[in-house]
C-alpha cells in the first residue's frame, strides 16, 4: 500500500467519524428526527441492495419484496403478537432471509438481465400474496403498529430515543457489510463479479457464494424494512410495490455503486427530493425521478461518490505526473 | 352442460378471455423478443408504450374525433415514431454497455412517461367504445362469443404470424438477424446497420402501440395498465425463452389460456399462476422452453 492511499484511508476514516459525531447531534442541530430515521432505513436498504449489485455484480430488480415482506412481518408480530421491539425486527430480518434463499435458489440459474427479470417476477408474486393474504390488512396495510419497550424495558415511543436505535442498527449494518465486503469471502465475491468463468475455473462453487451474498442482502434489506414500521408504525402495499425496488435501484445507481457510502448519500438525496417537492409538485416527483434515472444511466454511471472518487483519482495521478516531471 | 362442475358458458367465457389475453402478452413479448434480438436492451418502456398506444386512440377519438380504424393505424405509428426518437435520443449511447444500463434506462423512461399521464388524466380510467363493425356477439350454440375479443385474437394472430415471417423468411430478416450476429460485418456488406437498429426499435414500439389499441375497447385505458402487464410479460419471456420469436408468440397465447382457466378453478391464484409456472419451468428448463442453452 503506497503512502497516498493510507493518507486516503486515514482521509475517510476521518471523514466517517465526522459523519458519525454529526449523526449522533442530528436531533439536537433541528433535523426532524423521524426524517432522519427515514432516510436511515432507505440508507440501509440501499446498502444491502449494494452488496448485491455493487460487490457481487447481480442486479436484483426485486428488493421491495424482501422489505415489505419483513416490513409486514414485524409490524404483525409487534401488533398482534405483542412482541418487543427487537423481536419484531429479527422476525422480520429472518422471514426476509427465508425468502431471499428461496428466491436466490431460482434466480442464481441465469445471470444477467434474466436475473434482472426473475427476481422483478418472484416479488411481484410476493406482492400478490401481500395484497391476497389475511394478516397483511390487504389494501389498507398494517395501521398503528406501536413502538413498543426495547428488551421489554426501555420505552421507544420519544423519537429521540428510537433515533438513537435505529442510528445504532444502521451503524452496526453498515460496519457489517464492509466487514463482508473486506473478507476473503467478500473478494471471492468481487472475483464473481469482475469475471465468473475464472472463478468458476478456480474451483469456487459460484452458485454458493451468490447465494450466501443474496440471502445476506435479503435479510439486511428486510431489517431496513422492519425498521421503517417501527419508525413510521405501519406497513402497506407500497412498502413492497416493485416500483420500491425501482426506488433502491435508483438510490445505488445515483449514490455510486460498488462504493460504501454511495448508497447512503443516494438514498439520501431520493428521499430529501421526495420530502421537499412532494408538497410542492404533487405527482410529477415520479417523473423528477424518471429524469433523474435517465439522466444517471446516460451521464454519470458512476454514480455521486464515484464520479467523486474518480475526480479526486485524476487529480492525484496529475499530482503524481507533475512531481515526477520536476 | 358443464366441464368439471362449471357451467360450460362461463369456462368458454373465462378460456376466451385467457386468449384475448395471451393474444396481448404474445404481441408486448414479441415486440420485447425482436427489440432484444438486435439491441440487446430489456425494454422495460415496453409496457408506458402500449399505454401510449391505447392512450393515443383514446385522445384521436376524443379531440380529434378518428375512429377506431383510423387510430388503428395512426396509433402504432406515432409510438412508431415516439420509439425511434427514443432510440437515437438514449439508446444509442447504451449498445456498447452492459444490457443491465438499458433495462435501467428504459425503467426510467417508463416512469416518466407514466408519470406524465397520470398527472394528466389521474389515475381512473378512460373509456373507449368498441366500433360499430366489431360490437355485439355471435351465438355459437355453446357460448357466445363477442366479437370484438374474436377480432383481437386473429389480428394479433396475423401480426405475430407476420412478424415471425419477416424475420425468419425474407431478406430484410436475414439481415436482422445476421446483423445481431455481427454488426460490423454485415455493416462491411453495405447494410445500414444504425438504421435498422433504429426502425427495429420503432417497430417493436409500433407493435406495442397496436396491441394498446386492440386493448383499449376492452379494458379502461389508464396510465398505469402499461406498468402492470410489464412484468407479466417478461415472466411470459423467461418462460419462453428471450431468443425465440415463435417461442414468445406460443408461451404468450398459451399462458394467457392457463390464466383464464386458473381464473374458473381457483381465481385466488389467477394473479400469480404465471410466475409459479415461472418457477417450474426455471427448475427444470433454465434457459426457457424455447431458449437455447447460452
Amino acid at each position: 500500500m503506497s503512502a497516498l492511499s493510507t493518507k486516503a484511508a486515514n482521509m475517510l476514516r476521518i471523514t466517517y467519524l465526522v459523519l458519525l459525531a454529526f449523526a449522533l447531534a442530528a436531533p439536537f442541530l433541528g433535523l426532524y428526527p423521524v426524517f432522519v430515521m427515514k432516510l436511515l432505513c432507505f440508507a440501509l436498504f440501499a446498502c444491502a441492495f449494494n452488496l448485491l449489485l455493487g460487490f457481487t455484480g447481480l442486479l436484483s430488480f426485486g428488493h421491495a419484496a424482501f422489505f415489505g415482506s419483513a416490513a409486514y412481518v414485524t409490524g404483525w408480530f409487534i401488533k398482534s403478537q405483542n412482541w418487543t421491539p427487537e423481536l419484531g425486527l429479527l422476525a422480520g430480518a429472518v422471514a426476509a432471509g427465508l425468502i431471499g434463499l428461496l428466491v436466490g435458489l431460482v434466480a442464481i440459474r441465469r445471470q444477467g438481465i434474466y436475473f434482472a427479470m426473475i427476481t422483478l417476477a418472484i416479488a411481484q408474486m410476493v406482492y400478490f400474496v401481500c395484497l391476497q393474504a389475511s394478516f397483511t390488512g390487504g389494501e389498507d396495510g398494517l395501521q398503528g403498529v406501536p413502538r413498543g419497550k426495547l428488551f421489554g424495558v426501555l420505552p421507544l415511543e420519544s423519537d429521540i430515543s428510537l433515533y438513537y436505535v435505529v442510528l445504532a442498527v444502521f451503524v452496526a449494518c453498515f460496519l457489517f457489510i464492509s466487514r463482508i465486503v473486506h473478507s476473503p469471502f467478500g473478494q471471492v465475491l468481487k472475483m464473481i463479479r469482475e469475471n465468473e468463468p475464472r472463478a468458476i475455473s478456480l474451483g469456487y462453487n459460484v452458485d454458493r457464494y451468490k447465494l450466501l451474498a443474496f440471502v445476506l442482502s435479503a435479510s439486511l434489506a428486510g431489517l431496513a424494512g422492519s425498521m421503517k414500521t417501527l419508525v413510521m408504525g405501519f406497513a402497506t402495499l407500497s412498502d413492497v410495490h416493485w416500483s420500491m425496488s425501482g426506488e433502491v435501484i435508483l438510490m445505488t445507481l445515483l449514490g455510486g455503486v460498488g462504493t460504501f457510502f454511495g448508497p447512503v448519500m443516494g438514498s439520501g438525496i431520493v428521499i430529501a427530493l421526495q420530502n421537499l417537492l412532494a408538497d410542492k409538485v404533487g405527482s410529477w416527483v415520479t417523473v423528477i425521478i424518471g429524469v433523474i434515472f435517465v439522466l444517471c444511466v446516460l451521464a454519470f454511471r458512476k454514480g455521486v461518490i464515484g464520479e467523486l472518487q474518480a475526480f479526486l483519482e485524476r487529480r492525484r495521478n496529475a499530482a503524481k505526473a507533475a512531481s515526477q516531471q520536476t | 352442460m358443464e366441464i368439471f362442475g362449471i357451467p360450460l358458458q362461463a369456462f368458454m367465457g373465462q378460456l376466451m378471455l385467457g386468449l384475448v389475453n395471451g393474444a396481448f402478452y404474445a404481441m408486448l413479448s414479441l415486440g420485447l423478443a425482436v427489440i432484444f434480438g438486435l439491441l440487446g436492451i430489456v425494454n422495460f418502456a415496453h409496457g408506458a408504450l402500449y399505454m401510449l398506444g391505447a392512450f393515443a386512440a383514446w385522445i384521436m377519438l376524443d379531440q380529434f374525433g378518428m375512429n377506431y380504424w383510423f387510430a388503428l393505424v395512426l396509433a402504432p405509428l406515432t409510438v412508431g415514431i415516439l420509439g425511434v426518437i427514443i432510440e437515437r435520443l438514449f439508446l444509442k449511447h447504451l449498445y456498447k454497455l452492459d444490457p443491465l444500463y438499458g433495462l435501467l434506462l428504459t425503467f426510467g423512461l417508463a416512469l416518466v412517461l407514466e408519470g406524465v399521464f397520470r398527472e394528466i388524466y389521474g389515475v381512473s380510467g378512460q373509456n373507449y367504445n368498441v366500433p360499430d363493425l366489431l360490437a355485439g356477439s355471435m351465438d355459437l350454440g355453446f357460448m357466445r362469443l363477442p366479437i370484438y375479443r374474436a377480432w383481437v385474437v386473429v389480428i394479433s394472430l396475423v401480426v405475430c404470424l407476420g412478424t415471425w415471417f419477416l424475420i425468419e423468411r425474407t431478406r430484410l430478416g436475414a439481415y436482422l438477424r445476421a446483423g445481431t450476429e455481427n454488426a460490423p460485418l454485415v455493416q462491411a456488406f453495405g447494410v445500414n446497420v444504425p438504421m435498422m437498429v433504429m426502425l427495429t426499435y420503432g417497430a417493436g414500439a409500433a407493435l406495442a402501440g397496436l396491441a394498446g389499441v386492440l386493448a383499449a375497447p376492452i379494458i379502461q385505458v389508464n396510465p398505469l395498465m402499461g406498468s402492470n402487464l410489464i412484468i407479466v410479460v417478461f415472466a411470459v419471456v423467461v418462460i419462453g425463452g428471450m431468443g425465440s420469436i415463435l417461442g414468445s408468440v406460443i408461451t404468450g397465447l398459451g399462458l394467457g389460456i392457463v390464466e383464464g382457466l386458473t381464473r374458473v378453478f381457483y381465481p385466488e391464484a389467477s394473479n400469480i399462476v404465471v410466475f409459479v409456472i415461472m418457477v417450474i419451468v426455471l427448475m427444470f428448463r433454465p434457459a426457457g422452453l424455447f431458449g437455447k442453452e447460452a
